[in-house]
């Protein structure tokens, strides 16, 4: 009986304890964006290799997509919705993104880069 | 696999005129045979009608220069097709349908006995294609040429660029109907694979189109969209680009920006121009050849 209850309290102990580690991982980076025709604003967004950022997508006028090929990336972001986007870029570089649902004449011209610093 | 122009040139042995192949994945055929008896289509592209601004100063002549020079041709085409982007887009429904209308108008001049039409997202993707059926007609659509079989694809009506699961499934219907070894000719206005999707030049779902077309071993697709020659392989299937009637644009990641190249006054509309498709059944090859607004072999 005294053995069952020392390994619950151990139990429970480590418990507490892995919670406690979980805490203290920070948050990822939110890094808020905004999509319009025909531009996001930022166009250009940095990080560092190997962070762990959340691109934040608000649309402002109607539907626009987001793609971001080299980091196998996409998303719809919705007028009036947000998109989340997790991103940990493991090596440096400047990645082009685009909006891949067609949005009218400037489309084409609906791009930007995620600049991996080293 | 990629394959530019010079090399494929060098690879088939021809001078600067007729690319043409019996290269597995350039020939229709080895299907000897199927293919009834020789004929000629043309592929124009792109064409951007409504479209202005420096790209291209002559953007309201150069597709009449083009029918003009298609009509002053010796060789007349069994039938031209048109890949897409036949208007360039405008948020006003109204205008579309007028720019659809001139089009139309002015394509009417040309002489052949059939001309066929495939949406681009410029004229289908903002409204679904509805203004594009009211003045084309279906969004895809199949038909045959003397013995070859044809199939136009939409991947533009979707504004994400995808075919979706019910055109796949009539693409799976069509095919199913043929021999494998049958001699086809896929039409689509998008790339179906990545050519280079950081510049949208790709199909959502291109990879589940493909795979339903690998297993036919003659099969080849004419393309647009990119506004430019581009000649790539996916396994066994080769896949050409055309040249755009308005503008053209950079190689693929050249640039930081796909804007469209300058025009250049020493060299007006160079970098335009259309392809003949010869198709010759008796030992069953497909050739092409590239000209440009006037009409000249480039």
């Amino acid at each position: 009986m005294r053995g069952v209850l020392l390994g619950v309290v151990l139990g429970l102990a480590l418990e507490l304890a892995g919670r406690g580690l979980a805490a203290e991982a920070p948050p990822p980076r939110v890094i808020k964006m905004t999509a319009k025709k025909f531009e996001y604003s930022p166009a250009e967004v940095h990080i560092k290799k190997g962070e762990h950022v959340v691109l934040e997508l608000s649309s402002l006028d109607r539907k626009h997509g987001f793609k971001l090929p080299e980091l196998g990336i996409r998303a719809d972001v919705p007028p009036g919705g947000t998109a989340r986007v997790e991103v940990t870029a493991e090596k440096a570089g400047r990645f082009p993104f685009a909006c891949d649902v067609f949005c009218g004449d400037g489309h084409e011209d609906m791009t930007g880069t995620l600049i991996v610093d080293p | 696999m990629h394959i530019d122009r010079r090399e494929l040139l060098k690879l088939v042995g021809l001078g600067g005129v007729v690319l043409g192949s019996g290269l597995p994945g350039f020939s229709l055929a080895a299907s000897k045979g199927k293919v009834a008896e020789d004929f000629f289509f043309l592929q124009l592209s792109d064409t951007h009608w409504g479209f202005s601004g420096p790209p291209n100063p002559e953007a309201d002549k150069t597709l009449k220069q083009v029918v003009q020079a298609v009509n002053a041709s010796k060789a007349k085409p069994d039938f031209i097709v048109f890949t897409g982007d036949l208007t360039h887009t405008t948020d006003d429904d109204a205008l579309r349908r007028k720019r659809m209308t001139e089009f139309k108008t002015i394509v009417a001049d040309l002489k052949a006995p059939k001309v066929y039409f495939l949406p681009g997202e410029h004229d289908a993707s903002l409204d679904k294609g509805q203004a594009y059926q009211e003045n084309f007609g279906a969004l895809h659509q199949s038909f045959q040429h003397k013995g070859v079989h044809f199939i136009a694809i939409d991947n533009v009506s979707d504004p994400a660029g995808a075919v979706g699961d019910t055109q796949i499934d009539w693409i799976k219907s069509e095919l199913g109907k043929l021999d494998k070894d049958a001699p086809i000719v896929v039409l689509t206005h998008r790339p179906l694979f990545d050519l280079y999707p950081q510049w949208d030049w790709a199909t959502a779902d291109g990879a589940k189109v493909i795979q339903v077309l690998e297993p036919y071993r003659h099969l080849t697709v004419f393309y647009g969209h990119i506004h430019q020659e581009n000649h790539r392989m996916t396994g066994h299937i080769a896949h050409h680009s055309a040249k755009s009637l308005m503008f053209p644009l950079p190689a693929p990641g050249s640039v930081p920006k796909r804007q469209p190249v300058a025009w250049d006054p020493e060299h007006p509309a160079r970098g335009l121009g259309y392809r003949g498709v010869d198709v010759a059944a008796k030992d069953p090859t497909l050739k092409l050849e590239e000209f440009d607004v006037k009409g000249g072999r480039v």
